[in-house]
């Protein structure tokens, strides 16, 4: 017999997005308010992870196209490039700088490094979780068959 | 100079690239991407030539890890010039010569690129770092390298043994080198190599002297392949001929010859390090050189004739440390000429032996062998090849007009200077230097005569070889003609070499010692002299040693077993192997179980240990603030849900009850106000709950488990234990302050991180380094399940390597 999901595929489809927004919404808070690459990334997990409860691995490959041990992979290199590149600038490993510069429409904007530190930290996290889980549920799809 | 430090950066860097060359240019040999990079960095050194010859040294710094006084420190001097000039001008023409003998259908050109370049890196970095840390680790990335390289036709049993035995061997060294280097810090306290050298006298005087002595010594030992360290090299000729040329005569095993002049200055002058180093590199030289006459492969004789001639090196430097006891004066300048012919034969040997090397390469390449015993006849066929190979072992048997024969005569020239000292015992025991190296030296000759006339001459036999032969291509030929040319061209002009490189490089070995008077100038003819005299010795009489060679060569055959030293490491290794799996026999059962209990009775232990010898059991009620109900309410909560986690029946009903319970923990986090912790916490409960309910299939029914009582009454004990553990940890975190609080860090996160939230700012801030090794753990984390489940062998035990 054919499980039934129509309400969860229905609610996931709006969920998704909602919670992945409520994931930007965080990292990029991250800097003044709760919030961070961490959670954001995580938070991006759950909404795939939700995603491919509701529908499957299938579904979710074809949907996001995205190879998550290389999202992983690039996510560690981001950070440790990061923290490198300050040592160019002859300052400490992982030294963190902010500017503020003003943009026409924007007003005062302010640019921190920490973020794309962050951006490694949420893209290793969300490749590495999500990268666990599929290899799992692929295994499993394997075993039932 | 100061972008000194990007340069040795730059072959890492290139080498990510070349996997893209390998897959997008198919049709270009990788090699030829390559070979811009050593000519760029040799062109660059050699510009610096002229700066380093006139000036005093210059040192550039970088911050690396302030905290810990590791800072990326690049110092140049005439030593690490010299080495860098060599590092990148053989590899310029290794890599050259790589591209016609790697052929670009059958090899995974890419792997070797890669290797090549982390090794002429990892190379530049140890030569041209100040830091002792920072030389330790690209000293252990060349053995890693070479690892590599040795193993890089990995499908051979002979490349897998010979690439493990040489990272073994030199490893070991590696470590007590780092071990010593240990020592050195904590009585200098610092870690560079130049603010050690000015604290020599300290050192001198302290008790750890000898053994922090002993202890790099080991590591320049194994690397440089010095008696009894030196069987890994002849087993690492299993790598491709232009590795062999290039790491294992030109610069690897030089490393630690390097490691021996750089602190010739804080050790020299010892008695100790004088008998240590002239005596095991005259063994070595000796050993080396008898080794290599019986050999019957090409590559073999050549890897013994290395290990012999790195043992002449060695003990010139060991010689030359003399004048460090007599400190600077004429007495001492004496004894400079074998510093100076250490590091003349240095350059020397690396253009000769590398040379040879390319030449046997061809052999092997155009014959189909490298056997002397079904060579033979080639002369006639090819012509270059054979004037190379002349050029080239002439000069290593010490012959004019070629560069040897000058740093032969300055080694004679050295060992009777010190053969009349009347210190460290030489009175008694000074006699046995200068026959031991003249023997030696004969042996070398025979060798050499062997090489070239084995080879090239006699009859030739083309139904015992696998191809027709031919000469090589000229793209093959020209890195070893470079060579050759050189070998000449250093016989005539060695002053000028002199001038630029050699005396730059005996100053910082020996630094303040060329104010006081200059250095004789290399000469070709100085009269009869006694060195002539054992020149000429040599010659005869290994001339006639040559010819009567098949008569006296049973004496081989005679050498006890146990001599071998290759026996000895084998049945080492076996011995350890054997020892090591009963050990972990032992407590490896292989049930989940056993670990957790070793985890947690280690965690107890540590845990009550530590707070017994601190005597910080601390319950101070009144500090705490009142418990108000909504903590009682969720506090009830959380015990109920743990029970009903250890009494399911169900293993589903388990999983909930777990993920309840850290939605309970989540909401305490609320009620403390700490909402990034909140917010995590909710957030990785999810996702965890969801990954078990992936697991879950796998896994069994609970059932009862009828277990033994005894085993039962432990995991009671230990789970008491741990619960108990935390509760007290707990209660006494409130009465202890050891550590300085983190909330000073809220007040002023916005002026140092420019961050109002300062969970965040501590994340990628202040504990930034933290923050990046736990993201790369948990990729490796991630990497581990992959492999587990993606790469799952069908079989049990099945051997990978068959």
């Amino acid at each position: 017999m054919k499980p039934n999901d129509v309400i969860l595929q229905t609610v996931t489809k709006v969920a998704v997005f909602i919670i992945l927004a409520f994931a930007i919404h965080l990292f990029i808070a991250g800097h003044h308010n709760p919030g961070g690459g961490f959670v954001g990334g995580l938070m991006v997990t759950s909404a795939l992870t939700l995603l491919l409860l509701a529908f499957d691995v299938k579904t979710l490959q074809e949907g996001i196209p995205v190879n998550f041990e290389v999202l992983a992979a690039i996510g560690v290199l981001l950070a440790v490039c990061t923290g490198f590149s300050s040592v160019i600038f002859g300052q400490p490993f992982l030294n963190q700088t902010i500017i503020h510069i003003h943009l026409p429409v924007f007003g005062e904007v302010e640019l921190a490094k920490a973020v794309i530190f962050d951006t490694g930290v949420a893209l290793a996290v969300l490749g590495t979780a999500l990268s666990i889980i599929n290899t799992i549920s692929e295994d499993l799809s394997k075993w039932k068959h | 100079m100061t972008l000194l430090y990007v340069i040795i950066l730059i072959p890492f860097l290139y080498a990510t690239l070349i996997p893209l060359f390998y897959k997008y240019f198919p049709r270009i040999h990788t090699g030829w991407f390559v070979l811009p990079i050593p000519i760029m960095l040799f062109v660059y050194l050699f510009k610096q030539i002229p700066l380093v010859a006139k000036e005093s040294p210059f040192i550039h710094s970088v911050s690396w890890i302030p905290s810990l006084g590791i800072n990326y420190t690049t110092h140049v001097d005439g030593l690490s010039l010299l080495f860098g000039l060599i590092i990148t001008g053989i590899g310029a023409l290794v890599t050259l010569y790589s591209t016609y003998y790697l052929a670009k259908e059958r090899e995974a050109l890419n792997n070797f690129y890669v290797y090549l370049l982390l090794f002429m890196g990892a190379m530049l970095g140890a030569v041209f770092s100040d830091n002792i840390l920072v030389l330790y680790m690209f000293w252990e990335l060349t053995s890693i390298s070479s690892f590599l390289l040795i193993a890089f036709w990995y499908q051979r049993k002979g490349s897998r043994y010979g690439a493990q035995k040489a990272l073994l061997i030199t490893v070991f060294g590696g470590f007590s080198m780092f071990t010593g280097f240990l020592i050195l810090a904590s009585i200098t306290d610092t870690f560079s190599i130049s603010q050690i050298i000015l604290q020599t006298d300290k050192i001198t005087a302290h008790p750890l002297f000898i053994p922090s002595m002993i202890l790099i010594l080991l590591g320049a030992f194994t690397k440089s392949a010095q008696f009894p360290f030196h069987i890994w090299l002849p087993d690492a000729m299993e790598a491709p001929t232009p590795v062999s040329a290039y790491l294992h005569s030109a610069t690897m095993v030089k490393a630690g010859i390097y490691l021996i002049a750089r602190f010739t200055p804080i050790f020299g002058g010892n008695i100790a390090w004088f008998w240590l180093v002239s005596g095991i590199g005259l063994v070595t030289l000796f050993w080396g050189s008898l080794s290599a006459v019986k050999q019957t492969d090409l590559k073999a004789m050549l890897a013994f004739s290395t290990v012999s001639q790195l043992g002449m090196i060695v003990s010139l430097l060991g010689l030359g440390s003399v004048a460090l006891y007599y400190g600077p004066g004429e007495v001492a300048l004496l004894y400079l000429t074998a510093i100076l012919a250490a590091v003349f034969h240095l350059i020397n040997h690396s253009t000769f032996k590398g040379c040879l090397f390319m030449v046997v390469g061809i052999i092997d390449h155009e014959t189909g062998t490298r056997d002397i015993r079904r060579l033979g006849g080639l002369m006639s066929i090819m012509p270059v090849t054979f004037t190379l190979a002349v050029i080239g072992s002439f000069s290593m048997a010490g012959l004019p007009p070629f560069n040897g024969f000058l740093s032969k005569e300055m080694f004679f020239t050295a060992l009777l200077n010190v053969y009349q000292l009347d210190v460290f015992h030489m009175e008694t025991w000074g006699i046995l230097l200068p026959i031991v190296a003249w023997t030696a030296s004969i042996f070398t000759f025979i060798y050499c005569m062997i090489f070239v006339f084995k080879t090239f001459t006699g009859k030739h036999n083309p139904h015992k070889l696998e191809k027709k032969t031919h000469e090589a291509p000229w793209g093959m030929l020209f890195p070893p003609l470079v060579l050759a040319f050189l070998v000449i061209l250093f016989f005539f002009f060695p002053n000028v070499l002199a001038h630029y490189l050699l005396i730059p490089a005996v100053s910082s070995v020996l630094p303040g010692f060329l104010e006081t008077g200059s250095i004789e100038p290399i000469k070709a003819w100085h009269g009869w002299t006694p060195e002539l005299f054992m020149t000429m010795g040599i010659v005869i009489l290994g001339s006639f040693l040559y010819v009567f060679f098949p008569k006296w060569s049973k004496i081989y055959g005679r050498l006890p077993r146990w001599l071998a030293l290759n026996y000895v490491y084998d049945q080492l290794l076996i011995t350890i192997e054997r020892i090591s799996k009963r050990i972990t026999g032992k407590y490896m059962t292989g049930f989940l179980r056993d670990y957790l209990l070793y985890i947690f009775i280690f965690f107890i232990m540590v845990l009550s240990g530590t707070m017994l010898i601190l005597n910080s059991f601390a319950f101070n009620p009144t500090a705490n603030s009142p418990i108000n109900v909504y903590e009682l309410i969720l506090a009830i909560a959380l015990v109920a849900t743990a029970l009903l986690v250890l009494l399911a029946k169900k293993r589903l009903v388990a999983f909930i009850g777990l993920g309840v319970m850290g939605y309970l923990v989540a909401m305490f986090f609320v009620i403390f106000r700490a909402p990034d912790l909140a917010l995590t916490q909710l957030v990785v409960e999810t996702v965890t709950t969801a990954l078990f309910l992936l697991c879950f299939y796998f896994l069994p029914e609970l059932k009862k488990e009828d277990e033994r009582v005894g085993f039962q009454r432990t995991k009671m004990a230990v789970s008491l234990g741990v619960g108990i553990m935390v509760a007290i940890m707990a209660l006494s975190a409130q009465g202890n302050r050891i550590f300085k609080p983190i909330s000073w860090f809220y007040e002023n996160a916005y002026e140092l991180a420019g961050a109002k939230n300062i969970v965040n700012a501590i994340l990628v801030d202040f504990r930034g380094f933290d923050t990046m090794l736990e993201i790369l753990v948990f990729c490796i984390g991630g990497i581990g399940v992959y492999t587990l489940i993606k790469l799952r062998l069908t079989g049990r035990n099945r051997d990978e390597t068959k």
